[in-house]
């Protein structure tokens, strides 16, 4: 019969395991997030069946109130503050695994791991490493939540020292860690849980706003690593199975932003990126002209044209566009106009953001294709149509060894017949670096709020 | 005068099972330890690190073929699965008496629950968008 238990964990892991093979297409999508939902499910029971647990009423209202406060916010949460959200939710799971290892230090019978003070020392460093990460993974994703939600400035922190300091922070750590395996003292587990609370603030301040697609990711690789911690010390399996998957998925996405940015993962986490750099000749890119048109102007060149290739970013979102922009194609597709959207792998503030913008607005999934996918079908392309995007189309990133994104895949639209750009003003994207697209020929500049201008062009068709 | 002697005794000998009742789960977790080493899978931990490892494998294979339109529901779905840490928080708040580690346990459950309801529920919200639209 003890046999039962840990079969049980294993068709949970086997659920996990499902419901991200799921997501390799959208048809399977929705039946792999159920896969999730009923290994939870026999992960909760098979625990709760254990006869170990004597008291229900602790758990049920615990579940209560974190079930309702989680249902409320999920279903209240507008798509364009998902990042917020999953950062939120990184952080949670950083603090439930450090409440877990404490509970676990104190209690450790329960656990099946000796008694307080008689930890065996591998459960011991088992458990500080998932403290540990567990503390870094909660105060960094506050960190990203507060940079996301703008409650603190998305530039980077930096000051002199920080390296050394985070790496003086970490030794020390270790050096805790040493120290638990022999004195065993419930000080030194809150010294480790402050000092990792400490570096993951630090870890994560001085990453710009330009990055959080990584830092998004990263931390949930954490979350994941952080699970695993407490699964080797809890001796469970499908806490170490899906603390795994969820660290290389987290590191996965991780890796595929940083290509998508052309960025060392090393860079971005070192930090100072994102902030006040100019472009090195911006000055000079100053007294150039630009051709700026009007909504009508617009209208006219896209209905003339036989194929249209949108470009959408984090300007799109942040200005609730998304909805008039597929009305606008909408428009242009009944009048036999080919139309279709391009996505940057760093478009939007997290992996996939802008492809769930879209699917919100009711685009259909078919007309939106990644950038390997449609980069070569711009050169064919009447109007490449950028909206709220800047940095992904810059062409300095092709032609300019100097510029700080030299090297980055960019959607070329510049390859278009026509480029239409939104933009409230010709200041620079995000990377703060000067867009010299905007001073070519094949261009036209359309100053407006990104919303205003798709309503705009809308009406200018109809 | 007898009665405090036995008393006494009684006490002595209590500490000495209490004792040898430690040295026996010594033993026996030596013992286990000894059974486990004599197995060909080794100690639990690289039992359980070969599980980690091989946990790592399949979720690299399967991430890689997550498509990139969907990976925002691939935190979102992962982000929920790793609240399984709940596990965990059950059993730390499980005991019938009030202590630390409960309360501790207590906490994480609401932690964790919020993260699960919450995980899966935004995912479905998400997942609901890509269906196929008909064709305009």
């Amino acid at each position: 019969m003890s046999n039962l238990p840990a079969l049980a964990y294993l068709v949970a892991s086997i659920c996990f395991i499902m419901a991200l093979r799921g997501l390799s297409s959208p048809e399977t999508a929705r039946g792999g997030n159920v896969f999730g939902i009923v290994g939870m499910v026999i992960a909760v029971l098979t625990t709760l069946a254990s006869p170990g647990v004597l008291s229900y009423s602790l758990i049920f209202t615990g579940v209560l109130i974190g079930g309702s406060i989680g249902t409320v916010v999920a279903l209240r949460i507008q798509m364009t503050a998902l990042p917020q959200l999953v950062a939120a939710f990184h952080s949670l799971v950083g603090l439930a695994a450090v409440f877990v290892a404490a509970a676990a230090f104190y209690e450790p019978a329960a656990y099946g791991i000796g008694v307080f003070g008689k930890i065996p020392v591998g459960s011991l460093i088992e458990m500080s490493i998932g403290t540990a990460i567990g503390a870094i993974t909660f105060t960094g994703s506050i960190v990203a939540f507060a940079k996301l939600q703008g409650i603190m400035s998305g530039a980077p922190v930096v000051f002199p020292g920080q390296h050394i300091l985070n790496a003086a922070l970490g030794v020390l750590l270790i050096l805790l860690i040493a120290l638990i395996c022999g004195d065993q003292g419930a000080g030194l587990f809150w010294a480790i849980a402050i000092v990792a609370f400490t570096i993951g603030v630090l870890i994560i301040i001085p990453i710009g706003g330009a990055d959080m697609p990584v830092v998004i990711s990263m931390l949930n690789s954490y979350s994941g690593w952080a699970a695993c911690g407490i699964g080797f010390t809890l001796s469970n399996t499908a806490l170490i199975i899906t603390g795994a998957l969820v660290g290389s998925s987290g590191a996965i996405l991780s890796y595929i932003m940083c290509k998508g940015m052309n960025r060392s993962f090393f860079s971005v986490i070192l930090g100072g990126f994102g902030g006040e750099s100019a472009g090195p000749d911006a000055d000079a890119l100053k007294d150039r002209t630009v051709r700026s048109g009007s909504a009508e102007d617009a209208a006219f060149i896209m209905k003339n044209a036989g194929s249209v290739i949108i470009v959408p970013g984090y300007g799109m979102a942040v200005a609730q566009a998304q909805h008039a922009l597929r009305e606008m194609a909408d428009l242009l597709k009944k009048e036999g106009i080919q139309v279709r959207y391009a996505i940057h792998p760093v478009a939007g503030r997290m992996p996939g953001h802008m492809n769930v913008l879209l699917a919100e607005a009711n685009v259909s999934y078919d007309d939106v294709l990644e950038l390997d996918e449609i980069n070569r079908d711009f050169a064919g392309t009447d109007v490449a149509f950028v909206i709220g995007a800047n940095d992904v189309t810059n062409p300095a990133a092709k032609n300019d060894p100097q510029s700080p994104i030299y090297g980055m895949p960019i959607l070329d639209v510049e390859k278009a017949s026509t480029v239409l750009f939104i933009k409230r003003s010709l200041g620079s994207g995000y990377a703060g670096i000067e867009n010299e697209l905007f001073f070519r020929d094949n261009t036209m500049m359309l100053f407006a709020d990104a919303k205003a201008m798709c309503e705009n062009i809308v009406k200018a068709l109809e | 005068m007898q009665g405090d002697e036995l008393i006494k005794k009684a006490e002595e000998m209590a500490k000495g099972a209490s004792e040898l009742a430690v040295q026996a789960e010594e033993l026996f977790n030596q013992v286990a330890h000894a059974t486990f080493q004599s197995s060909d899978g080794g100690e639990p931990f690289v039992f359980m690190f070969t599980i980690f490892v091989l946990a790592i494998f399949v979720g690299y294979y399967v991430v890689w073929h997550v498509t990139p339109a969907l990976h925002s529901p691939l935190m979102g779905v992962t982000n929920a699965i790793s609240s399984v840490i709940v596990v965990g928080a059950l059993i730390a708040a499980s005991p019938a008496d009030m202590s630390i580690s409960k309360i501790f346990g207590f906490i994480a459950v609401i932690l964790a629950s919020i993260n699960i309801f919450g995980g899966f529920i935004v995912t479905q919200r998400m997942l609901q968008m890509f269906k196929k639209k008909p064709k305009a």
